[in-house]
């Protein structure tokens, strides 16, 4: 059985089914507990388990991010959330610096399973320091694990997967897509970390993208399907690990790739995915791989300026039809 | 008049503490400040202004006592919730609501909006939107400061919530060991977001944060711009006399959500209406008249004059153009042909 659920609902029942399952699970962050939530994404988490298991930190994310990391090293399995993406940059050293080293510095006696959680990404117009995408800053990064999703039913399979995995995960939401609605079964499953995914069939060229970016991509290729070109959208889910072989397969089949992403292009995930397919695609390409990317610049206040700096629909297809090199 | 009032005026000492002046204009700043925060918040719903909007409102008397009892050549920096203390350093209402709008004539045309707005002609280093990094960054500015043996000082503003992150601690720090001319003030609203001062420590007096490095830190009533200034007054002076920072911890109230889309549901209506009894304005204008210090014509005239400036600005960030999209590649470098990538 399944039932429409939204993004948020699908998380929480993610957290709540694994701390259900397993008593080292817990949820800590600014804002979690007693408010529910500055997104409503715990919303009655703490009804449920008490504050030992969903706890209130005040606005420190370097020490919290860093007692995640203790706790994680000495047995537990924390669920760390930050308001956004951006703040969780107060504490890259903890991220960076230590969950992401914590194997290696002790040959394998300590892991680190933690999840770092939040919304990445702009949110309108909420100004530089606000709209930040960091999908790119985390998959640098050896030893993490990168996540970003929009679509409900993977979000909370993969949730779980993050949980139980034994390495350190960013997972990376956004807070405009929340409220999305998707088919979630009622019994549990698992989606696997490392696997992207097709979400619409097409012959003529290859979008790949994560995130909200894949509600552009995909309203592209609506679009692009009105005038007889024929759009294979792929979602990656996982950003690191790549899963380029299921990009590497459709390419064969459309010999041509445009990346929608929301990260800056420079070093980005879009920079590593042209990399790759030129690399393990090679033959099959009949034209460069094709990026739509935030642009080169911080994103300020302005409306006219969120509206330049976004990938959107009409940016897609233009990149779309210089890849097919058919006239605009 | 009643006799007790003309009683209480035949006792006071033949210099009052402040002028007529200095009552007149906290109540000029505090009256803009609130006018404009509510003429914000109306054009947040007809949804002209996007974003983030948190509003000053409540907090009014902090901003009366930093213009009576500061320099003008002294610099500020401050949190989001900044648009009070931007209009008290003598940024136009005009420029303000612009920059609400997002549009070109705002004070950062239109690039920052409700969190970030900052001046250099009025010494203003700005609004900061990540809570607690200008703990540091005010400090630096104290040090460049003394580093140009100016004789001005830096006042660095946070809110309760921003007293927990481990930053401060390491400004504090330095900037006794190095004795900058630096004043802290942090801007207790008894909440950050939905956390009440109390759920975030076990130490709740945040002015005793100083004591562990030895820096004068003191408690100050927030919603009287007299106990403001007395407290500014008395620390700038220390500041100046090169003894080193300051930190006054100013207890206050916000009236309004952290945020437009904040219910506040965490907090009473009993503990918000025993702030609003002490609300800064209406006391202010209440010991005027009572006082006789000024006439109820004259406090008439700032309020007439107030709602139209506040009328204009609205007026004129409605008229005002959005700045163009391709002007997103400005102001993101200083090099003025710096090669983006443009793909
Ligand atoms: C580093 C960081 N963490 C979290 C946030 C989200 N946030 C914005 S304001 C705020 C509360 C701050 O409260 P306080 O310092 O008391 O200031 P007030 O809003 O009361 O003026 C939080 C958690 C942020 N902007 N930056
Ligand atoms: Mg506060």
């Amino acid at each position: 059985m399944s039932r429409i659920i939204t993004l948020r609902d699908a998380l929480r029942e993610a957290m709540s089914e694994e701390m259900r399952r397993d008593e080292t699970v817990f949820l800590m962050g600014e804002e979690v507990a007693e408010y529910n939530g500055a997104y409503k994404v715990s919303k009655g988490m703490l009804d449920e388990f008490g504050p030992k298991r969903v706890i209130d930190t005040p606005i420190a994310e370097l020490g919290f991010a860093g007692i995640g990391v203790g706790a994680a090293i000495n047995g537990l399995r924390p669920i760390v959330e930050f308001m956004t993406w951006n703040f969780a940059v107060l504490a890259f050293d903890q991220i960076v610096n230590n969950a992401a080293k914590t194997l290696a510095q002790s040959a394998g006696e300590y892991k680190c399973p933690i999840v770092f959680r939040g919304p990445s990404g702009s949110a309108g117009q909420l100004a530089q320091q606000h709209s930040q995408t960091f999908e790119s800053w985390m998959a640098n990064v050896p030893g993490l694990k990168v996540i970003s999703i929009i679509d409900p039913y993977d979000s909370k399979g993969l949730m779980k997967s993050a949980i139980r995995d034994d390495d350190p995960v960013c997972f990376m939401e956004s807070e405009i897509s929340y409220g999305i609605k998707g088919e979630v079964p009622e019994e549990e499953y698992l989606v696997p970390i490392g696997k992207a995914k097709v979400k619409r069939e097409g012959t003529d060229v290859t979008l790949v993208s994560y995130n909200k970016m894949m509600l552009v991509a995909m309203s592209a290729a609506e679009e692009l399907a009105k005038e007889g070109i024929s759009a294979e959208v792929i979602d990656l889910r996982t950003i690191r690990p790549l899963d380029h072989e299921t990009i590497v397969e459709s390419v064969k089949k459309t010999n041509r790739l445009v990346v929608v992403d929301e990260c800056w292009p420079f070093a980005g995930v879009s920079a590593e995915i042209a990399y790759e397919i030129q690399k393990y695609a090679f033959d099959y390409l009949d034209a460069p791989v094709t990026r739509v990317n935030s642009a080169d610049t911080s994103l300020h206040y302005a409306p006219t300026f969120v509206e330049e700096f976004l990938p959107n629909p009409t940016k897609v297809i233009k990149a779309v039809k210089e890849v097919l090199y058919v006239g605009a | 008049m009643s006799t007790v009032t003309a009683k209480k005026r035949s006792t006071k000492k033949s210099t009052p503490e402040f002028s007529k002046d200095t009552y007149l204009n906290w109540y000029e700043v505090m009256l803009r400040i609130r006018k404009f925060e509510e003429a914000s918040l109306k054009a947040y719903s007809q949804q002209k202004i996007r974003g983030f909007l948190h509003v000053y409102i409540g907090q009014e008397a902090i901003a009366a006592g930093l213009v009576s009892a500061l320099r003008k050549e002294d610099k500020i920096a401050t949190a989001y919730r900044q648009h009070g203390i931007a209009l008290s350093r003598g940024i136009s209402s005009d420029k303000c609501m612009a920059e609400l709008f997002g549009k070109v004539t705002g004070v950062v045309k239109g690039k920052g909006g409700s969190m970030h707005f900052s001046s250099k002609e009025h010494n203003y280093i700005g609004g900061n939107g990540i809570v607690g990094a200008q703990i540091p960054i005010g400090t630096g500015v104290a040090l460049a400061e003394q580093y140009k043996g100016t004789d001005n000082l830096c006042v660095t503003m946070f809110g309760d919530g921003a007293a927990r992150q481990g930053a401060l601690h390491e400004a504090f720090n330095m900037a006794m060991t190095w004795k900058l001319p630096v004043l802290y003030i942090c801007e207790n609203n008894k909440y950050a977001m939905g956390t009440s001062v109390e759920r975030t420590s076990n130490v709740e007096d945040i002015h005793k944060l100083g004591l562990g490095y030895d820096m004068p830190s003191e408690a100050v009533d927030g919603m009287s711009p007299e106990s403001v200034h007395r407290a500014l007054a008395k620390a700038a002076e220390h500041i100046r006399a090169g003894k080193g920072p300051y930190f006054l911890e100013i207890k206050t109230y916000r009236y309004r959500g952290h945020s437009v889309s904040d219910p506040g549901t965490y907090r009473t209506k009993d503990e918000l209406n025993d702030y609003k009894d002490r609300d800064p304005i209406k006391e202010t204008e209440e010991k005027i008249i009572s006082e006789g210090i000024a006439t109820q014509k004259e406090i008439d005239n700032i309020k007439e004059a107030i709602k139209a400036e506040i009328a204009a600005a609205v007026i004129f960030a409605e008229n005002s153009d959005y700045p163009l999209g391709s002007e997103l590649y400005d102001h993101n470098y200083v090099q003025k042909d710096y090669p983006f990538i443009m793909d």
